[in-house]
């Protein structure tokens, strides 16, 4: 609980405000990271390069993560009306989504372990496997709170007027959705439709 | 939390701590003050062990040709005194400084998250740990406090200790700065506007910005490295197509915002004491917070300045020298301000004044050389030489530390309700001047005269004046080492039979001297509403016709009362937690199992983390909900209240 029970200076719940504020400091781990992958796009060392992507997989994994961002406001739509069986029903939902993510990143690392890319090869896949696998972890985590929102809203510790908790995850979870989109987009799509010319 | 009884009535795992005296009121602390005050005394720990590997270095180069410790030791001494300087000593007791002054200087009772407070000293202090236990297991990190790859890269360099150990610390460092920027957003006393912020607050906040926007970056580049030596990955490796240029950037774009990330809140302490011993308002006090804010924008646009000799190419080169040149005029702004402050001021020449005038001296003479190294040509001469040591002393040592002591002198009174002995703080104050020029001026010299840095022996056929430049260096340490042992006396002395300094023994200008000396644990009776930049001072004098100050009786300062505020309700503070210390315990064999790597320490230190994250959250408070923690107002769940 805050020190003080007046109102907050900008009028934003504290927590709200440092969610928001640590997702900025977010952007820049993520942004230094894909910097580096496409600094070394092409130094692949004489082992696989991009060609080795599945696209088609790899879109379908992307588009159950983003449908998660719909089940997460519905979520957050449930708890705002007060009806936590649907509030609960839904964060299940996306907390599913993420980890069918998961298990499609996991699987694509072992094809791509099996066809010859392992982190050690080259700076390429050393590039690729930390910044997905970060992203990966990242997800791991909001999963991780989900199922403790999920929980605690069982024994009553997130009440029905506590919606704001549901919103906070919410934030972390779409933020990861976002820069999922901006990864797949840098390090999938553009350096394929570049090969394609 | 002092009157308060646990609803629950029985204790069980999760019952808070109530302790408010002895040690567990420490280890459970969330309570700004208390934990600014661990921070202080950490600092003065790890001071102390930055100073010994100084002694190594300045022992080792006394004479030329000369080799009391071998290269291996040499190496571990001058990375170390580095690591130990930048990250354990002047970040965390400018952190020391926010802790404690943040909610006193904007009036609120603590900071936003009490818990993630206590959670960020401990994982200062484990950081701190975990980095000195490498000289017991295998060797300190001996690739500099830059950690350029591929040489840290090298299995013999130790470098796995640094990219973890930094790790640690930069997570103590962005909950931090995530708190202090919520803290001082959407924590102000009414009326408290930001054109009416205290100075200190408003360099605190770019600071904190300043952090969050930079450890990210020093976070992948310490991941890569890490991989790179423990997993064995190939980021830096340019047998394979790695860049080593890629570390130098990403260190870098962190490198540069930290330097300002540790001159700022001294910037900001001298900006409150000049003020108040020229009995004069900060001159152009707009203009200074403009130019913090600008430092702290442009400071991320100059890192490459650094890397001036590395194959960046012209272009680049001449953009960096431009803005490099550029960030000098914020700077100059601040000085200037800082000079007009006391221009035509009655000064007082106490002991934080003369600390804050040797701050703005020797900064400026650190600054001066700073520019010269912003002529590219220039710079090819002075890189890797003892120049840029003089340089970067004269800034952080003659800049921040100086800025920083006066800081200590000048809220000792705020902290102990006692004075520190002004005879011993100047004798502290012209030892530290005398010894701080003896040490780094000659450096100057020795540095145009062609002595490069980190080598373990000063090669010989350099000749007589670099020799004599660096035996003045080395008398200039046992200077400054008579210096520190005058303040860690008057220190001692002060705290136990100092002269009780009562509430306002400066005739201070902001609002934390409204408050008792030592403040009460709620900090204020009653929130103060603020209609002034310098509060208190208004409210302790009126101005004649003239316009000059005539004193206002009585009201000037708040009523001491009991625990209640005017509308007598009880204070609500934040409980006391061992959580964060739970929580933070996980992060050593989480830690010691990255540099191995060791899989079951690693997973048991995940599922440690996990658990002290559960506690974390399940653990009740002392009365009332979370989200509601006062019992007579029941709808306050969307009144901004913390849940911790």
């Amino acid at each position: 609980m805050a020190a003080g029970v007046h109102e907050t200076t900008l009028g934003l719940d504290h927590r709200k405000l440092a969610m928001w504020v640590f997702l900025g400091s977010e952007f820049l781990f993520f942004g230094a990271f894909v910097s580096a992958y496409v600094l070394y796009l092409d130094a692949t060392a004489g082992g696989p390069g991009i060609e080795i992507f599945d696209i088609p997989f790899t879109s379908i994994s992307s588009f159950v993560l983003l449908m998660s961002s719909l089940t997460m406001v519905l979520a957050h739509n449930a708890h705002v009306r007060r009806d936590m069986r649907r509030m609960r029903m839904w964060i299940l939902a996306t907390a599913g989504q993420g980890a069918v993510f998961l298990g499609g990143q996991v699987f694509e690392f072992t094809v791509f372990y099996r066809e010859g890319l392992n982190l050690t090869q080259s700076p390429f896949a050393s590039g690729f496997f930390v910044l997905t696998g970060f992203h990966g972890l990242h997800v791991f985590v909001g999963i991780l709170l989900l199922l403790s929102l999920y929980s605690l809203s069982l024994t009553g510790k997130v009440k029905p007027n506590q919606d704001l908790k549901t919103e906070m995850i919410g934030l972390y979870w779409h933020f990861v959705d976002i820069i999922w989109v901006v990864i797949f987009t840098v390090v999938y799509l553009i350096p394929e439709l570049a090969m394609v010319d | 939390m002092s009157h308060s009884t646990t609803t629950t009535g029985r204790r069980s795992v999760f019952s808070r701590p109530t302790a408010e005296t002895g040690f567990s009121s420490w280890i459970t602390t969330t309570d700004h003050k208390k934990i600014g005050i661990m921070y202080f005394f950490t600092v003065l720990v790890f001071f102390f062990l930055g100073g010994v590997e100084s002694g190594v270095i300045r022992a080792q180069l006394a004479q030329a040709e000369q080799s009391l410790v071998t290269p291996e030791i040499y190496n571990q001494a001058f990375t170390m005194h580095g690591i130990t300087m930048v990250f354990l000593v002047v970040m965390p007791l400018s952190a020391a400084f926010f802790n404690y002054l943040i909610p006193l200087q904007i009036g609120a009772r603590d900071v936003a998250f009490p818990r993630l407070n206590a959670f960020s000293y401990w994982m200062y202090l484990f950081g701190g740990i975990f980095l000195y236990s490498s000289f017991l297991l295998g060797g300190a990190p001996n690739g500099s406090w830059v950690g350029y790859a591929p040489l840290s890269i090298d299995s013999v360099s130790n470098m796995a200790f640094y990219a973890v150990g930094i790790q640690l610390l930069g997570v103590s460092s962005l909950a931090a700065a995530v708190n202090f920027i919520v803290t001082i957003l959407n924590m102000r006393a009414p009326g408290m506007t930001f054109m009416r912020m205290p100075m200190f607050i408003w360099m605190s906040l770019v600071t904190n910005f300043l952090l969050l926007f930079a450890l990210p970056i020093i976070a992948v580049a310490l991941f890569m490295l890490q991989f790179d030596t423990v997993f064995g990955a190939q980021f830096f490796n340019p047998a394979t197509g790695g860049d080593p240029i890629l570390w130098q950037h990403l260190f870098w774009l962190f490198g540069h915002p930290e330097v300002y990330i540790m001159i700022l809140p001294a910037m900001g302490i001298v900006s409150e004491i000049l003020p108040v011993f020229s009995r004069k308002p900060l001159f152009g006090y707009a203009a200074v917070a403009f130019a913090g804010a600008a430092i702290g924008f442009i400071g991320f646009g100059v890192w490459a300045h650094h890397m001036f000799t590395s194959s960046i190419g012209p272009v680049a080169r001449s953009a960096f020298a431009l803005s490099t040149m550029f960030i000098a005029v914020p700077t100059g702004i601040k000085i200037f301000n800082w000079v007009f402050t006391m221009w035509g001021g009655k000064l007082r020449f106490t002991t934080p004044m003369l600390f804050s005038i040797g701050f703005v001296s020797m900064f400026t003479i650190g600054g001066l050389s700073g520019v010269t190294h912003s002529i590219v040509p220039h710079n090819a001469q002075q890189h890797d030489t003892y120049y840029v040591v003089a340089h970067f002393h004269y800034v952080l040592f003659g800049g921040a530390l100086f800025g920083l002591i006066a800081g200590i002198y000048y809220w000792f009174p705020k902290v102990t309700g006692r004075l520190m002995s002004e005879r011993l703080g100047k004798a502290h104050f012209w030892t530290w001047l005398l010894g701080f020029n003896l040490t780094f001026g000659p450096m100057h010299m020795s540095g145009l005269l062609g002595q490069p840095r980190r080598t373990a022996v000063l090669p010989g056929e350099l000749g007589g004046t670099v020799e004599l430049y660096n035996l003045l260096s080395s008398l200039g340490l046992l200077v400054l080492v008579v210096s520190a042992l005058i303040f860690l006396y008057n220190l001692v002395v002060s705290i136990k039979s100092g002269v009780a300094s009562g509430p306002d023994p400066w005739d201070a200008r902001t609002l934390e001297w409204l408050s008792a000396s030592p403040p009460k644990h709620y900090n204020f009776d009653v929130i103060p509403t603020i209609s002034h930049r310098d509060e208190f001072w208004h409210r302790k004098y009126a101005e004649d016709e003239a316009g000059r100050p005539v004193a206002v009786p009585a009201g000037a300062s708040e009523e001491h009362g009991d625990g209640h505020d005017d509308r007598g309700e009880h204070i609500h503070m934040p409980d006391p937690s061992y959580w964060p210390l739970v929580m933070c315990l996980g992060f050593f064999p989480l830690a010691y199992g990255l540099i191995g790597p060791i899989w079951p320490a690693i997973i048991v230190g995940v599922v440690w983390i996990i658990i002290g994250y559960f506690g974390w959250i399940i653990e009740p408070v002392a009365e009332g909900d979370d989200d509601d923690p006062v019992v007579e107002d029941p709808d306050a769940h969307r009144s901004g209240v913390a849940a911790h």
